[in-house]
C-alpha cells in the first residue's frame, strides 16, 4: 500500500507582491502555476518545483500530483514572505501531516527554525525534512543539522557546514577553502561538527552521494563545466531528489538517480555559461528516460 | 525580530556557539540594524560621508541566521547616527565593542570560461561575457533576495553590478556585490 501523503514544497518567489499560496502545481508553458497564480521558471524556487513536476510526470508513481504541495510566498529579502510561509507551516503541519518537506530559498532565521521544528515533533510520523539554499543555513545554525535526512550543499556551502562558527557562508573562514580537492576533508569537518545531514548531495566537479560521513557514491560523468555558472542547476537537483523521494523511492536509489539525472540534462542542453535554468529544464524528461532505460 | 527575541533564541539554542577570535579594536563600537537590508543602506551612506566602517558578523547572541552590524570608530558613533538620520536608517542599538565579531569571506575565486569570466564569493557567483561586459549568469546563495537580484542584473553590464548592493538585502546579496566588485576590478585590470 503506498503511502500517500503529501510531499511539501516549501520556499519564495521572487516578487514581493506575490502572496501566500499553498497549491499543488504544474508545469505550463514555461510558468510554474499555483492554483490562479503563475510565475516564470527562472532560477530560485520556481526552477526547483518545475524540475520536481517535470520528473514526477515522468517517473512512474502511485501518487498523483496533487500529493505535491507548493508552499511560497513573494520574498525578495526582506523575510516579509518567509515569516508567512513559516507561520503558515506551523500551523498546517497537524492537518497536512506530510510524507517529507522539502525547504528551498527562505530567509535564515533560527527562531523559526526552532518553531517549526517543535511542531514536526509533535506529529505522530516525522517526515523526511530535505533542506536546501538559506533554510540549509538556519538548520546548520540551529544545531539539528543532524536530525535532517538530506542537504544538497554545493562545495562553498560545504565548506560552510565545515566550519563550527559561521553563521552563515558570508563568513566561513578563509582557510576552509573551498576547493573541489578539499572536498572530503571538508565533509569530514562537517560531520565530526555535526553540522550535516544524515544524508548529503555534495554538488562539484565530482558529485557525491554521502551518508552518514561516508562518501557512498562519486558521480562523474557526464562532464560538464559550463553547468557551474548557470543559476539554478542546484535548484533542479534538489527538485528532482525531492520528486523520487516523493514517488517512494528509497533515499540511495533517489539521491544517485538525481545526481546522474542533473548531469545528463546539463549534457543534453549542451550549454554554454550564457544558458538558462529553462534552456536545461527542457533537456530533463529525456535525461530521466536515459536512466529509467539502464 | 527585536533584540529580545534575537537574546531569547540565543539562550535556547541546543548548542553554545563556538567562539572565534577576530581581534577588533576596544575603540570601535558597532551599529545595530533591524535587518541586512539596513545594514548594507547605512553602510552606503556612511561610506559616502567618509567614516570608516567595515561589515563585520555580530556577536552570538544577536545572531539569527542572516544578519552583519557595521564596526565605525566609537568616537564617531554621534555623526554616524546623525548621517543616517536623513536617510531614515535609524541604529537600533550603538554597542561598544566587547568580544570577538566574524569577519566576511575575503577570498575570491576566478574561473576562466573562455569567452566568460566567472568570480565566486562566499556561496555567490557571477559570470560576464570578457568583451562586453555584460552580465549572463548568477548562481549559488540561499537568500530569497539572489533569484530576484539575479533577474535585475542578467543582461546588464558589470559597471551597472551596483544594484546588488542597492537592491540586496541579505549576506548573500551583499556576497553578490563583492563578486561583482572584484569581477569589475579584475575586467579593469586585463583592459
Amino acid at each position: 500500500m503506498p503511502d500517500t501523503r503529501p510531499w511539501l514544497f516549501v520556499g519564495t518567489i521572487p516578487d514581493a507582491d506575490f502572496p501566500l499560496v499553498m497549491s499543488p502545481f504544474s508545469l505550463t508553458h514555461g510558468n510554474i502555476s499555483l492554483g490562479f497564480h503563475e510565475f516564470p521558471v527562472n532560477r530560485g524556487t520556481p526552477a526547483m518545483l518545475a524540475a520536481a513536476a517535470i520528473t514526477h510526470a515522468h517517473v512512474e508513481s502511485n501518487t498523483s500530483p496533487e500529493d505535491r504541495i507548493a508552499l511560497v510566498a513573494g520574498d525578495i529579502g526582506s523575510g516579509q514572505g518567509s515569516r508567512q510561509v513559516y507561520k503558515k507551516l506551523v500551523e498546517m503541519l497537524p492537518e497536512i501531516r506530510p510524507l517529507g518537506i522539502t525547504f528551498h530559498y527562505l530567509l535564515p532565521d533560527v527562531d523559526w527554525h526552532n518553531r517549526i521544528f517543535m511542531a514536526l515533533d509533535e506529529l505522530s510520523a516525522r517526515p523526511v525534512l530535505v533542506a536546501d539554499a538559506g533554510y540549509m543555513y538556519a538548520a546548520k545554525m540551529s544545531g539539528y543539522a543532524g536530525k535532517y535526512d538530506l542537504f544538497t550543499p554545493d562545495i562553498g556551502e560545504l565548506a560552510f557546514l565545515a566550519d563550527p562558527s559561521a553563521p552563515h557562508p558570508f563568513y566561513t573562514r578563509n582557510f576552509l577553502l573551498a576547493d573541489e580537492e578539499a572536498a572530503e576533508d571538508l565533509i569530514h569537518r562537517a560531520y565530526s561538527e555535526n553540522n550535516a545531514a544524515q544524508h548529503m548531495l555534495v554538488k562539484g566537479k565530482v558529485d557525491r552521494y554521502v551518508h552518514s560521513g561516508r562518501v557512498v557514491e562519486k558521480v562523474d560523468a557526464p562532464d560538464v563545466p559550463m553547468m557551474e555558472p548557470i543559476g539554478g542547476t542546484g535548484d533542479t537537483l534538489t527538485g528532482i531528489v525531492s520528486a523520487l523521494l516523493a514517488s517512494g523511492m528509497n533515499m540511495h536509489t533517489a539521491c544517485t538517480a538525481a545526481l546522474r539525472i542533473n548531469r545528463r540534462m546539463g549534457f543534453l542542453a549542451q550549454p554554454t555559461p550564457a544558458s538558462s535554468v529553462m534552456d536545461l529544464l527542457a533537456a530533463l524528461p529525456s535525461a530521466i528516460h536515459l536512466e529509467i532505460q539502464q | 525580530m527585536n533584540l529580545v527575541s534575537r537574546l531569547r533564541t540565543a539562550f535556547f539554542k541546543p548548542q553554545p556557539e563556538k567562539a572565534k577570535t577576530v581581534p577588533v579594536s576596544r575603540g570601535e563600537a558597532f551599529l545595530v540594524f533591524s535587518s541586512t537590508g539596513e545594514v548594507i543602506q547605512a553602510e552606503r551612506v556612511l561610506k559616502a560621508d567618509g567614516l570608516p566602517v567595515r561589515v563585520m558578523g555580530p556577536p552570538p547572541a544577536l545572531r539569527t541566521g542572516c544578519d552583519m552590524v557595521l564596526m565605525i570608530p566609537l568616537i564617531h558613533g554621534f555623526r554616524a547616527t546623525a548621517a543616517l538620520e536623513p536617510h531614515h536608517l535609524a541604529p537600533l542599538q550603538l554597542i561598544p565593542v566587547g568580544e570577538a565579531l566574524l569577519e566576511p569571506v575575503s577570498l575570491f575565486q576566478t574561473r576562466d570560461y573562455g569567452k566568460w569570466l566567472m568570480v565566486r564569493a562566499a556561496n555567490m557567483k557571477l559570470t560576464v561575457e570578457k568583451a562586453t561586459g555584460r552580465i549572463v549568469n548568477v548562481s549559488g546563495g540561499g537568500c530569497p533576495d539572489v533569484p530576484y537580484l539575479a533577474a535585475q542584473l542578467v543582461g546588464k553590464t558589470i559597471d551597472d553590478a551596483d544594484l546588488a548592493k542597492t537592491h540586496g538585502q541579505t549576506l548573500c546579496g551583499y556576497a553578490l556585490h563583492l563578486a561583482a566588485q572584484e569581477l569589475h576590478h579584475q575586467m579593469q585590470k586585463k583592459e
